[in-house]
């Protein structure tokens, strides 16, 4: 176990986060969110290339950001599992996005005191994109859970369906506890407070109840992952590794 | 792209030819027409076909380059990728914005492309099926759109020119990231050279009928250039648009896919092979290979969508209720 | 026909000590998603830092058909320009 392993993990939960909304492009319910969704997926996207980046220079074996995203199979992936569940509709989408960047959001201002200066770099950014994606996310979140009967009713299977994902975000693996340890990276748990704050308030104006404690999934820090990772990994890997050590 | 968007303009009109000659005037004087302004019927109902038509192009545009985000072979092209095909979206809001100046709204154009009423541009009715496509629809499609594009910043009708203003300053990276795709393709593996000459020769004929019919052939160009809504006529920009490509293809090494094709000293341009104009009206009508698809495709978003946004409004109008209470 | 989602126009500010410019519009239902959408769709490339969304329906324009009447009056008032006036060059710049 090694910090680079931890870096590898948080640039997971990005890639896989940034690809599900990016499927989203060309198909939102209205113009402006197609939009609004491929933001927030660049900005994911975006983060996850600066970790794979430095987690492949930590690892000192030469490994690219292109060899870390697209030549490790489902069970060499390490993100959570929440990050990987399909986008079902709007509600699961959204609420998904909510919940990801409610723990991020803390995570990242926590990380801007990173021992690692790139850790540092990408929190200053993040944060920042985390924020944003709360609120937009958040806004959506509160229309859907007090709008139409109809929504109401999918926002409601949407918590119920993703809450068994949520206690995996504040676990740490392995190397996470180092580099927790090492400073670079906060320590997962202590931002639960501030999660659960953040998604009362909104479920308060959504008039949405956050469900009893659930039999929790977990997994994804140990490659065990739910059968969508492994469709989403072949769509994503098809090309790529249909030419094995091309240029693109 | 897309003075394609001209097929079956009505630019019939049936005002008095004093008013009409009144409006040439300022038409002639490059005086631009705002939305509230008095105008022929034939000139309002041309544009918001025209803007509607180029609007849909962008949108149904976004299929079969969305057909490849989730398979771009490497993080750097997802990117690149995505914030493409996410400013193609954003085109089609634009127009359609401007369209709704003109007293229609989004909405009932919506309706009309789903219901197949109004057209969009044919080139779309392609399938993309390999990830040289996206290489190829940047450099050709996008650089074909471009050449329609520049001369409409100068459009007669205000929010279309304005409109085109900002399309054509985002649009400036799209063909840019296509060339660079295909080059690195081109000077990639022998098959991934193959693929690039596979998708080139593709793509090469449906870009050049994206510009429309030989000038003779096409009837409503006439009343469209007078009214300055089309600055340049079909043969015109094609002949541009080949000048410009062919020695971009020769730098790669690619060979464009028309044996015909050759430099004419005296008209300083290249002449090129006969375009398949059945194929050309086949896909117009609607049978495109792609054509039910790309529809079904919309009217899926549209229609799954629908509980999104009547939520969105239900929301709207308990928040107006509550601040009314609260007053 | 469905329901129509309310149309708004965006202002932004490209930087402090600039007035904000109208740049286009978009369909929101509400005032808050007006301004995210106005940020995910006219900010994308750093274009400001300032918004106002405005309803459309909210806006009151003048008639084109007064244009006349409301602007051509001023073209003759040609004493509210500088170069009306004659200054002495030696007296330099006023």
């Amino acid at each position: 176990m090694a910090v680079w392993e931890a870096l590898l993990e948080l640039a997971d939960d990005h890639l896989v986060l940034g690809h599900r909304i990016s499927e989203w492009c060309g198909h939102a319910p209205m113009l402006e969110e197609d939009l609004a969704m491929p933001n927030m997926g660049l900005d994911l996207i975006g983060t996850a290339r600066t970790l794979y980046d430095h987690a492949g220079k930590l690892e000192g074996k030469g490994r690219s950001e292109d060899d870390l995203a697209y030549l490790r199979d489902e069970r060499e992936y390490r993100n959570c599992l929440l990050v990987e569940r399909p986008n079902e509709d709007f509600a699961h989408t959204m609420l998904r996005q909510f919940y990801f960047a409610a723990f991020m959001r803390p995570y990242w201002l926590a990380a801007l005191n990173s021992a690692d200066a790139t850790v540092r770099g990408v929190a200053g950014k993040a944060e920042k994109e985390m924020a944003y994606h709360i609120r937009h996310a958040g806004e959506w979140v509160i229309r859907l859970g007090d709008g139409t009967e109809e929504s109401a009713a999918r926002m409601r299977d949407a918590v119920e369906a993703l809450h068994i994902y949520v206690d995996e975000l504040f676990d740490s693996s392995d190397a996470a506890r180092m580099a927790e340890a090492a400073g670079v990276l906060p320590v997962r748990a202590d931002l639960r407070d501030t999660w659960e704050r953040t998604v009362s308030e909104v479920f308060a104006e959504a008039l949405l109840e956050q469900p009893k404690a659930a039999y929790a999934q977990r997994g994804g820090r140990e490659g065990i992952h739910n059968e969508a990772l492994g469709h989403l990994l072949a769509e994503m890997q098809v090309v790529h590794r249909a030419h094995p050590g091309a240029r693109w | 792209m897309y003075s394609q968007g001209l097929i079956g303009a009505d630019g019939r009109t049936e005002e008095t030819p004093e008013f009409l000659a009144r409006f040439q005037k300022r038409i002639d004087a490059e005086e631009k027409i705002e939305p509230k302004d008095e105008m022929p019927e034939g000139y309002r109902r041309t544009l918001i076909r025209q803007i509607g038509q180029h609007a849909h192009s962008e949108i149904v545009g976004m299929l079969p380059e969305g057909n490849w985000i989730t398979r771009a072979p490497s993080l750097r092209r997802k990117a690149a990728l995505l914030a493409k095909v996410q400013d193609e979206g954003g085109h089609g809001l634009y127009l359609y914005s401007a369209a709704e100046t003109l007293g229609v709204s989004r909405e009932e154009m919506t309706e009309e492309l789903l219901s197949g009423k109004a057209k969009y541009s044919s080139i779309f009715n392609y399938p993309t099926l390999s990830w040289a496509d996206m290489g190829t629809i940047g450099w050709l499609v996008d650089g074909a759109a471009i050449m329609n594009q520049i001369p409409l910043c100068r459009c007669s009708f205000g929010p279309y020119a304005r409109a085109m203003i900002r399309v054509c300053k985002e649009e400036s990276f799209h063909q840019r990231q296509g060339y660079e795709i295909v080059m690195t393709l081109a000077q990639g593996t022998p098959e991934q050279k193959a693929m690039a000459q596979d998708s080139l020769n593709r793509w090469w004929w449906p870009s050049l009928m994206m510009f429309g019919p030989h000038d003779a052939d096409s009837q409503h160009s006439d009343q469209s250039m007078a009214w300055k809504i089309k600055r340049f006529t079909n043969d015109e920009l094609r002949q541009k648009f080949i000048d410009a490509t062919v020695p971009q293809a020769e730098y790669l090494g690619l060979t464009i896919p028309d044996p015909d094709l050759k430099w004419n000293e005296d008209k300083g341009g290249y002449d090129h092979g006969t375009i398949d104009w059945d194929e050309f009206w086949r896909v117009v009508k609607g049978h495109g290979p792609m054509a039910k698809d790309r529809i079904k495709a919309r009217k899926k978003a549209w229609d799954d969508g629908a509980w999104v946004r009547e939520a969105a409004l239900a929301h709207a109008e308990k928040r107006r209720a509550r601040k009314i209470a609260a007053e | 026909m469905t329901a129509t989602t309310p149309l708004w126009e965006v202002f932004i500010r490209p930087r402090n000590g600039l007035a904000h410019k109208h740049v286009g519009s978009l369909h929101a239902a509400d005032e808050v998603m007006a301004l995210q959408s106005a940020r995910d769709v006219y900010t994308r490339r750093g274009e400001g830092n300032s918004i106002w969304v405005v309803p459309s329906a909210a806006i009151t324009a003048s008639d084109p058909d007064q244009t006349a009447e409301n602007f051509e009056p001023t073209a003759d008032k040609i004493y509210r320009h500088p170069t009306f006036y004659d200054t002495p060059e030696d007296v330099g710049h006023m």
